[in-house]
C-alpha cells in the first residue's frame, strides 16, 4: 500500500510525438483513481509508465516516497491487470496465480495458502487446476484479478480490465472490483475509456485528452462542475446538450429561446469578461416538464417533441434546436470517438431532455419545458473553458 | 445424398491411393533392393525372391559406414542444437525488439539462404583448408548452421509474433527478469515452433550431400550421404548396389521416426500464422 505521485511526467516518443504531457497527480494511499479519455489520450501510456513498462521521458514518479523512474517493473512492487488478461496459457489457474509469488521465492506452503485464499475470494476454487483456455471470459478476468491480489502489492494498475466482457458481466465485475478494492484498501489506478465505469468506480477521476490532463476530481465534481467543454461532453450519459448562444448583459439568446441569467452566472461571466458568442451546456436533467413542475419560477421554452423514449423510470424527449450543430475541436473529437460522427446526424442540433415518466409529452406535439439555470454552463467557444466554473 | 457422398469418397480414395503409390514406389524399390541377394539384384523383380539381411550385415561390418553414421548423427545434432538456440534468440529479437539495422539483418539472413550452396563450395573449401578445419566436424557444423539459421529465424519469428506481447509485460510486472520472462513464459509457448524448426534443420543437415562431399576427405568427418558414394563392392567386379540400398534405408529410418513422432507439431508449426487460432 502506497501513495503514487506523478510530477511533470511526460512521454515523448523517439519520433518526437508527445503521448503524455506534464501530468501532475497525487494518488493517496488506498485511493481508487480512474484515468479516462478517448483512445489515444495517453491514459494507457501513463499507466504503463507507472508500471515501468515504458520509460518516463521527463518528470518524476514516486511510489511510497521513493523515486522509481529508473526501477524495473519487478522492483516497483505493483500488480497489473491487462485488458487481454495476459494469462499464461501453459499454466493452470493455480500456477498463474502463484507465478508472482514463485518468482519472489516464497515458500511453497505460503504460495498454496495465498492462492487458495484469493481463489475463495474470487470464487475460483473449483477452477484451480484448469488451463485458461477452458475458462469463460468472466472466469479469466477473475484469474487475472487473482494474480494481482495474491501478492499484496503496493498498488494495482488496471488497463481496461472489463472491456472484453459483455455488458451484463461488466456491470457485475465492476461492483466486484469495487468491493475487493475497498476490502483490501490497496491504491488502485484504473484506465478505461468508458465514462460510466469511471463515474461508478472512482474515488477520483482524471479526464485526459491528447496527452493532457483536463480535469481531476470526484465523479460529482466532474459531473456538476466540468472545467471545459471536453469534460462536459465526455462525462455523463446521455451527454450534455450544447447550443450556440449570444450573450447580452442579462440574457442568453439561444435557439431554444431566451434564457435570463441568474445571479451566479452573471457574476462569473462579468468577472471573466465573457465573449458575445458562447456555447451553453445543459444536462438532460436540467429540463423539466412545465406541467409537472413544482415551482413555477425560472425560464421556460416550448419545443416540438421529435422522439419520445419511455424507460419506465424516466422519459427521454428528443427535439432539435435550430441553428445547426455546435462544432468545436473538443466536441468533434468526442463525436468521432463515440462514433456519433458516423451516424450522419447532421443538420440541426439534437437536444435530449430527461423528464419525469409521468410527462404528457407526445411525439410531434409541442411541450413546454422549464429550464433549471443553476445546472447550466456557459463555455467559451474558442478555448472550451467553462466560463461559469468558480475556479477557472 | 448418401450415394453422392459415397461416390465422392470413392473418388477421393482412388486419388489418394494413386498419390501415395506414386510417392512411395521409389522407397519400396530401394527397400526391395536392400533385401536382395547379389545374385538376384538385377532380376528386375520388385519383390525380392529370396530375402536376405546380407547387405545390412555387410555395411555394419565395415567402419566405412558405422563411422559415417556416427559423424552424421553427431554433426546433425550439434548443428541443429546451435542453430535452434541462436535462431530462437535472433528470432525473438526480430519479432519483438525495435533496433537499428533490423531490416538489414533480416535482409542479410535472406541473402544467405538465397545463394545456391554450389556457388559457395569452392571458396568454403579454400577457407576451411587455410584455417585448418577442413575434414573436421566443425568444418561441416559451421556451414550447416549458417545455412539453416535463416530458416530457423524465419520459422521461429513467426511463432514469436503469435505470442501476445501482454504476456511478457505481465511477466515483468509479476516480478520476472527479462531472462526469466523469456525462459518461463515465452519459450514454453514457442515450444511447438522450436520443435518444428529443430526437425526441419535436422533434416537439412542430415540429408546434405554437397557440403559433405566437398568439405571432407577422410572418414574422420564424412557423413553417410557422402560415404555412400565411396562404397565399393567386395570385389572389383561387383557393384555395391545392395550396400548402397541398405545404407539408404538405414539413414531414412531416423527421419521417418522423427516425423511420425512430431507429425502433429510439424503440421501445427507449418500452418501457424495462416489462421488465427
Amino acid at each position: 500500500m502506497a501513495e503514487i505521485v506523478l510530477e511533470g511526467v511526460t512521454k515523448r516518443y523517439p519520433d518526437g510525438s508527445l503521448a503524455v504531457r506534464d501530468v501532475n497527480l497525487d494518488i493517496a494511499d488506498g485511493e481508487f483513481v480512474i484515468l479516462v479519455g478517448p483512445s489515444g489520450c495517453g491514459k494507457s501510456t501513463t499507466l504503463n509508465m507507472i508500471a515501468g513498462l515504458e520509460d518516463i521521458t521527463e518528470g518524476t514518479l514516486r511510489i511510497d516516497g521513493q523515486v522509481v523512474n529508473d526501477l524495473a517493473p519487478k522492483e516497483r512492487d505493483i500488480a497489473m491487470v491487462f485488458q487481454s488478461y495476459a494469462l499464461y496459457p501453459h499454466m493452470s489457474v493455480r500456477e498463474n496465480m502463484g507465478f508472482p509469488l514463485r518468482l519472489a521465492k516464497v515458500d511453497k506452503a505460503t504460495v498454496d495458502r495465498k492462492v487458495e485464499e484469493a481463489a475463495r475470494v474470487l470464487d475460483l476454487v473449483e477452477f484451480l487446476d484448469r488451463k485458461p483456455s477452458n475458462l469463460s471470459g468472466g472466469q479469466r478476468q477473475r484469474v487475472a484479478m487473482g494474480r494481482a491480489i495474491v501478492r499484496d502489492p503496493k498498488a494495482f494498475l488496471m488497463d481496461e480490465p472489463l472491456s472484453n466482457l459483455d455488458a451484463k458481466l461488466r456491470v457485475q465485475m465492476r461492483t466486484q472490483i469495487s468491493r475487493i478494492q475497498r476490502r483490501l484498501g490497496t491504491t488502485t489506478v484504473y484506465v478505461t475509456h468508458d465514462q460510466t465505469e469511471a463515474m461508478t468506480l472512482g474515488d477520483r477521476v482524471v479526464v485526459m485528452r491528447q496527452g493532457l490532463v483536463q480535469q481531476v476530481g470526484t465523479p460529482a465534481e466532474l459531473y456538476d462542475m466540468p472545467r471545459n467543454l471536453f469534460v462536459a461532453g465526455f462525462i455523463g450519459s446521455p451527454s450534455m446538450n450544447f447550443v450556440q448562444a449570444s450573450l447580452t448583459p442579462d440574457t442568453l439568446h439561444t435557439p431554444l429561446g431566451d434564457l435570463p441569467l441568474d445571479d451566479r452566472m452573471r457574476r462569473e461571466l462579468e468577472r471573466r469578461d465573457a465573449p458575445r458568442e458562447v456555447i451553453v451546456g445543459l444536462r438532460p436533467e436540467a429540463f423539466e416538464d412545465a406541467s409537472l413542475a413544482r415551482d413555477t419560477g425560472g425560464p421556460a421554452v416550448t419545443v416540438t417533441v421529435d422522439v419520445l423514449e419511455s424507460l419506465g423510470s424516466d422519459a427521454y424527449v428528443y427535439f432539435t434546436a435550430e441553428g445547426g450543430p455546435v462544432s468545436t475541436a473538443e466536441l468533434d473529437e468526442l463525436a468521432t470517438d463515440s462514433g456519433l460522427a458516423d451516424t450522419g446526424a447532421g443538420g440541426d442540433q439534437q437536444i435530449v431532455a430527461r423528464l419525469d415518466a409521468a410527462t404528457h409529452a407526445r411525439e410531434g406535439q409541442p411541450i413546454e419545458l422549464r429550464v433549471d439555470l443553476s445546472k447550466a454552463h456557459v463555455f467559451d467557444p474558442k478555448n472550451g473553458a467553462n466560463l461559469t466554473h468558480p475556479e477557472n | 445424398m448418401a450415394a453422392v457422398g459415397r461416390s465422392h469418397a470413392t473418388r477421393w480414395g482412388v486419388v489418394n491411393v494413386v498419390v501415395v503409390l506414386y510417392a512411395l514406389f521409389p522407397v519400396w524399390w530401394i527397400v526391395a533392393l536392400s533385401f536382395k541377394a547379389p545374385s538376384t539384384l538385377t532380376d528386375g523383380s520388385y519383390i525380392p525372391t529370396d530375402w536376405t539381411w546380407e547387405n545390412y550385415r555387410g555395411i555394419f561390418q565395415t567402419s566405412e559406414f558405422t563411422r559415417a553414421l556416427i559423424n552424421s548423427i553427431g554433426i546433425a545434432l550439434i548443428a541443429t542444437l546451435i542453430a535452434v538456440v541462436l535462431g530462437t534468440m535472433a528470432a525473438y529479437a526480430v519479432a519483438r525488439l525495435r533496433f537499428p539495422g533490423k531490416q538489414v539483418l533480416i535482409g542479410m539472413s535472406l541473402l544467405i539462404a538465397m545463394f545456391p550452396p554450389i556457388s559457395l563450395v569452392s571458396p568454403l573449401f579454400n577457407i576451411e583448408r587455410s584455417i585448418g578445419i577442413f575434414d573436421t566436424w566443425p568444418g561441416l557444423i559451421i556451414p550447416y548452421m549458417t545455412f539453416s539459421l535463416p530458416l530457423a529465424i524465419y520459422t521461429l519469428s513467426a511463432f514469436f509474433r503469435e505470442i501476445p506481447w501482454d504476456l511478457e509485460k505481465a511477466a515483468k510486472v509479476d516480478g520476472a527478469t527479462p531472462a526469466q520472462a523469456f525462459r518461463m513464459v515465452i519459450v514454453p509457448l514457442a515450444a511447438p515452433g522450436v520443435f518444428t524448426t529443430a526437425i526441419l534443420v535436422f533434416i537439412f543437415c542430415w540429408n546434405d550431400f554437397l557440403f559433405a562431399i566437398s568439405l571432407t576427405s577422410t572418414e574422420s568427418a564424412r557423413t553417410v550421404p557422402a560415404a555412400i558414394a565411396f562404397f565399393t563392392g567386395s570385389s572389383q567386379f561387383q557393384q555395391p548396389t545392395g550396400s548402397i540400398a541398405a545404407a539408404a534405408v538405414v539413414i531414412t529410418i531416423p527421419i521417418i521416426i522423427f516425423v511420425l513422432l512430431f507429425q502433429r507439431r510439424i503440421v501445427a508449426g507449418l500452418t501457424s500464422g495462416a489462421v488465427k487460432g
